[in-house]
Order: structure tokens, then sequence, then C-alpha cells
């Protein structure tokens, strides 16, 4: 948020969003600024509200309260105008299956009535090396494809903000990456980014993180920030069987989170010194402990340990 | 620095229903089934009720000109409203109103009793009763027909008394003479096979645009559908347009076999039967439609579609005679298009008739579109809430 000083350059801007389905609260006093050209990651558990928190932003649900701007349209009064502007790509692939890659990529150029239509696809399907298989059809396609083909779709016309919901779930990490320096090629043009992701490695390609969790937002800033604002002591153990100590650690006083990472464990805590206890019976061979950098994994894995425990 | 100037939502509502009308037809044309429907359910209906199913209906309307006052006359009458199939419903002054009322289908029969009537009885000349018959169904007239015939030689056996005697005896006092209008023949399938227009029709296009919005939620496409700045109204047309074309294939497809198969008569009247079909298959579409936006998966859809199609067969006049059914059924099949859109097939192919006679049901058909197409977008999503 330390980024945001000009108010003109927000793309979004909510204040105290709140949606439940039945008597499910799935969003609570949801609130979120975003600057032009960032990407923002969006991270939290499953069932944590991401996507129908993106669905409110882009028009696709109302909230039950809450106001706020998106490319400073009302996303209450003024979706339709949301929608002209925003590109939005589903977790699940909604392109039509039974239509061809160039009869996807054409619907949606004539659904938002651009003009150069035949260009404008004709230069998608170049960028996305789909000439030559212009004619198969969506369904067909693997998944990274797919994804491609998705987001294609809802770049087309030329939207200021980019909403992607969970864009890589399921796809090989070659396919991933092609993904990813697509987005940040697109960013570098001026676009504004919000994505909901899972991987670690991808909430450290964004430039910045909103971390949500039953609903809530409870951190946000650079990957550095998160790491500073949770107060995370880490040290990682190796040697021959430390991994197989995890539960065992886990359960001492002083020990939020003991998680084998490969051939080490990783044990976290916010207190120095009761962790330090906590590892005194395991300081002999063949274990060595040394202090290290806590990941970001770490950080959201105790961020989500105590959501749950202010849930309780 | 300022926002940039962003793009509000272009005018070209054109452009937006092309985009769905062609996705529509492309997905339509992929689809294998949807096409072997298109052709062969007409085909198969066709065929299957070509042959048809008779009832007896009673208290049909019948319209009388009786231009003998006599006692006969009257003990005549009441010899046809005996029979328990007729029920006489408007008294006509002159040959012309009778002719009226019987080509506008407000009565099934026309009865005149000639001026001359009584004198011939009485001088032993049997004279001759007029009933003309609108035979579009004959299923509905036959057995009264057969009724009328058989009654004159009973009908006046407690006047002819006395003197005249020996009149009530062989041959029959007078002869009813039966003129089937339309339909001379009476062939059935004359009626059955425009009717089959209607329930055909029913049958397909319902069901089309009936899964046409739940396929998308259920395909998971609607959410990219909804997130474009395609507007209800422009949706909806989008996804019935092509559906309007499939419609008039299959109704070219239907009075081709009808005229080649069974030579039904097509005594003109096209301009009101263009205008019917038009109406109808759009009318249908947006039941489709207004179902589809109502039903939460395919299933559904298609259930309401079947709960729809029955009152469609069974109360609208093409499986039993309109006449013959009970009131409440009646009520029932004029609210259901088919049976205004029958009336429009029957009376503009068999009789010829014009929008200057068929119009109260091309005006059913015209508020059916209105009132189905209101509610298909007051239900209409516009958001996944």
């Amino acid at each position: 948020m330390s980024e945001t000083d000009a108010p003109d350059e927000l793309v979004i801007d909510v204040h105290g969003l709140n949606k439940s389905f039945s008597d499910k609260h799935v969003v609570k006093d949801f609130s979120i600024q975003v600057a032009k050209g960032r990407i923002t990651g969006f991270l939290g558990p499953n069932g944590s509200g991401k996507t129908t928190t993106l669905r409110m932003l882009c028009g696709l649900l109302t909230p039950d309260s809450g106001t706020g701007k998106c490319l400073g349209f009302d996303i209450v009064e003024q979706t339709e105008d949301i929608k002209c502007n925003v590109g939005y790509m589903t977790q699940k692939f909604s392109l039509y299956d039974d239509l061809t890659i160039e009869e996807n990529l054409m619907f949606m150029a004539r659904v938002h009535a651009l003009d150069r239509r035949h260009e404008r696809v004709r230069d998608a399907l170049e960028r996305l090396g789909l000439v030559e298989r212009r004619r198969q059809l969506a369904g067909k396609l693997s998944g990274g494809w797919k994804q491609r083909l998705a987001l294609a779709a809802a770049t087309l016309h030329e939207p200021d903000l980019l909403l992607l919901d969970e864009p890589t779930a399921g796809v090989d990490p070659k396919a991933r990456r092609t993904f990813w320096d697509e987005i940040h090629s697109l960013s570098a043009e001026g676009l504004t980014v919000l994505v909901s992701t899972h991987y670690m490695d991808e909430a450290e390609r964004c430039h910045d993180i909103a971390y949500i969790s039953y609903g809530e937002l409870i951190a946000r800033g650079t990957v550095s920030d998160i790491l500073r604002q949770t107060k995370l002591v880490t040290y990682e153990g190796s040697g021959a069987g430390v991994d197989r100590l995890g539960p065992e650690i886990a359960g001492r006083p002083g020990v939020e989170a003991a998680a084998p990472f490969g051939a080490t464990l990783h044990v976290s805590g916010t207190d120095r010194e009761a962790l330090k206890r906590a590892l005194t019976p395991y300081e002999h061979a063949p274990f060595k402990w040394r202090e290290s950098e806590p990941t970001l994994e770490d950080a959201f894995i105790h961020l989500m340990g105590q959501a749950e425990d202010n849930y309780k | 620095m300022t926002a940039p100037a962003r793009r509000k939502r272009p005018d070209s509502w054109e452009l937006r229903v092309l985009a769905i009308l062609v996705k529509e037809f492309t997905q339509l044309t992929r689809d294998r089934l949807t096409y072997a429907m298109i052709l062969a359910v007409p085909i198969m209906q066709l065929l299957l009720f070509g042959y048809a199913i008779n009832t007896q209906p009673r208290h049909l309307p019948m319209a009388v000109l009786v231009q003998d006052n006599s006692v006969l006359a009257r003990s005549t009458l009441a010899a046809f409203v005996n029979t328990g199939f007729f029920d006489i419903t408007h008294t006509a002054r002159t040959p012309a109103e009778l002719d009226r009322l019987i080509a506008t289908g407000e009565v099934t029969f026309a009865l005149t009793i000639p001026g001359d009537f009584t004198r011939r009885v009485a001088l032993g000349d049997q004279p001759q009763v007029l009933l003309e018959a609108d035979a579009t169904d004959p299923s509905a007239t036959q057995p009264a027909i057969a009724a009328a015939t058989g009654l004159p030689s009973q009908a006046l056996s407690h006047d002819l008394k006395g003197g005249l005697g020996p009149r009530a005896a062989r041959p029959p006092p007078f002869e009813v003479v039966v003129h089937n209008r339309y339909n001379p023949e009476g062939i059935t399938s004359y009626n059955i096979v425009p009717g089959l227009l209607g329930v055909i029709l029913t049958l397909t296009l319902v069901i089309f645009t009936a899964l046409s919005v739940t396929r998308e939620i259920e395909r998971g496409t609607m959410e990219s559908l909804l997130a474009t700045p395609a507007q209800p109204i422009e949706v909806m047309i989008g996804k019935l347009a092509p559906y309007v074309i499939v419609g008039l294939i299959q109704t070219v497809i239907i009075l081709v076999l009808a005229r080649l198969l069974f030579n039904v008569p097509m005594a003109g009247g096209w301009l009101a039967l263009s205008v019917g079909v038009l109406l109808f298959i759009t009318g249908s579409l947006a039941l489709g439609f207004f179902f589809s936006t109502l039903a939460r998966t395919q299933l559904q859809a298609m259930q309401m579609s079947i709960f729809y199609l029955l009152p469609s067969i069974l109360l609208s006049g093409f499986m039993f005679p309109f006449r013959g059914m009970p009131q409440w059924a009646q009520a029932i099949g004029t609210m259901i298009p088919v049976t205004h859109f029958l009336r429009v097939v029957r009376g503009a192919l068999l009789k010829g008739e014009g929008i200057g006679v068929l119009w109260p049901s091309l005006t059913a058909l015209g508020v059916f579109v209105c009132v189905v197409t209101a509610l298909a977008m007051l239900r209409y999503r516009r958001t996944l809430d």
C-alpha cells in the first residue's frame, strides 16, 4: 500500500466489501487498493473468498455491502462499463470447447464490438504461436495452451485491468513460466494485474501480495514487507533423518510449524528464545541447525495458522 | 497524472448479437445429434401421427337458420339437440350470416330448415334440411353427422298424428343433407398433419433453447459470457435467431411432406400462415429461453419442456377436438400458444382464411411472445449471484 500515493492512480479502490451465500459469510469487510501497472498476487487457502472477491471486482457478483471503484467506475452501478475495460480469466476454462481457437477469439472480438477484428485476432494468434492450429477445437488443447488461449481472449479488447483466477492451476512448470512471461510483458505495457494463486514461486513473481483468509485481508505488501510483518524466525535443520522429526518437533511449545523441505526441516515460530529451547534436545549429531531466512511459504503457513486461531 | 480515459460500452448492439448468433450457429452445426433431431423428428412424428385418433366430442356449437317458423321445424331442432351432439348457440337470420359463423369457426355446424318445410312434410314430399359441417377436424364432426342422418325417422313421430299419421311411417318425413365444408372427404390426416406442425415445432424448439442457457451454466462458459458487455436481450436475440431458421426449415419439411404424402389441401392464406409460423416459432423459442433461465441444470430444463409439452399435445385441439373438451380443459388450452397456432394453420391451409379472419389467434400468439420475452428478461441473471 506504500506505493499508492496519488489517488487517481488507483485502478482498484474498494472498501468494506461483504458477501454471503445463504448463511456463509464468504468475504468480510474487504478493502484493497491496487495501483496502476502493478502485478498483485492474491493469495489465500482454498475457500478463503478469492474467487468471490475477483467476481465482485468485475461485476459478476453484487456485494451485499461496501463501496468502491474499479477503473474509476462504481462496482455496483457501473458494472457494464467495468466489463468493457476489464479482462477476466476464470478459474475453470470457460471458452467454448466446441468452437475453434479462431472462432473463440472472433467471438470475443465481436462481443466487445472491437474494430479491426480480423487483424486483432490474427495478431493474437501470432503472439500465441497458434496460427497453424487456429482451426483446432479449443476443447482439444492441452491445459497449458488452454490457459494461454484464455489469456489471449481476456486481453483481446486491450483491458486496463486483468483479473486472473488461479490461471496456472494444473499447468506444467514450463507452460507456467511462459504464461508469467506474458503477464509481465502485458504489465510492462501498463496493464494492472490481480492474480490469485496457490504457488509460492508465482507469488514471488508479483510486485506485491495480498493475503486473504476466511474472507479477510490479513497481509498486504511486497514479499519482503510481508516477511518483515510476520516477525518469523526460522531454523533450518539438516542431517540424516531430520525430515522425519517434523511431527515430533511441531508439538513442542514455541514451535508454530515444522515442515520438511526436501532433506531439510524448517522449524519456525515468532519467539526466538522459545524456539531455541524447543530445539535444544535435538542439538546433537547427525543434526545441524542454523538460522535461515523464512520463506514466503513459512510466512503463509504462519498467517494461515493465525487466521484459524482468530476464527475459532 | 490523471487516469486514462476509459472506454464506455459501445452502442453497437448488433455486433454483440452477431457474436452470439454466429457462436450459437457454429455450435449447432458441430452438434450432430441436434442436426439429426432437426431432420428426423418432423419426419418421424409425421409418419407416426399421420393416422388419427378418433373421439366422440358432444355438444358441438351449431348455428341455425329457420325459414319456416312452425311446430315441425321446432321439433326438428329439438331432435338435433336431443342427440347430445349439437348445441344451438346462434340463430342466423340470413344465409350470409350462417356462412360467416361457420367460416370463422364460431360454430362447427350450420343447419338450414327451408321455408316450405311443413308444407312439404304434409304433402309427403320428403323435404331436405341442410347440415353444413366444418370438417377441418373430421374426427370431431363424424359422430355427430352419423347421429344427424339417423334422426329423421324418429324426430317428428310425436307431431305426425291423426291425419298426418301415415307421413310418420316409412319413408322418413324429411331428409338431412350433409355438406362437409373444407374437407369434404373427412380425411383425418388433413386435420392431424397441420396440427403436427404445431406439436413438432413446440417439441424441438422449446427444448433447443431451454438447454441453451443451462448448457452455458453447466459447462462454465456462462461466467465468461457474463463478464462480457453483452446485454440480456442481445444474448437472447443472438441465441434465438439461429433456431428461427431451424424452425422455418422444419416448417417447410412438414408442409412439403404433408402435400406429398398426405395430399393435404393448401387453400391459401399464406400471409396469415407465415405470420402465424413466425410468431409461434419466436414464442416457442422465447419460452424455452425462459425455462432455461429458471432451470439450474439441463435435466431440469428438459423436464420443464416436457411438462409444457403434454398439455400442448393433449389440450390444444391437436389430439382431441377442442370443442369436445370440458370447460376447464378448454380454459387451459386457451392459454397455450399451440391452440391458437393450430387455429391459424387449419384456418389458413384448409379454409384459405386470411388475416382478416384469423387475427384473434394471431394476436394471442403475439401477446404470448411479448409476455414470455418480458418474463425471460426479468429472470435472466446478469450476475452469478
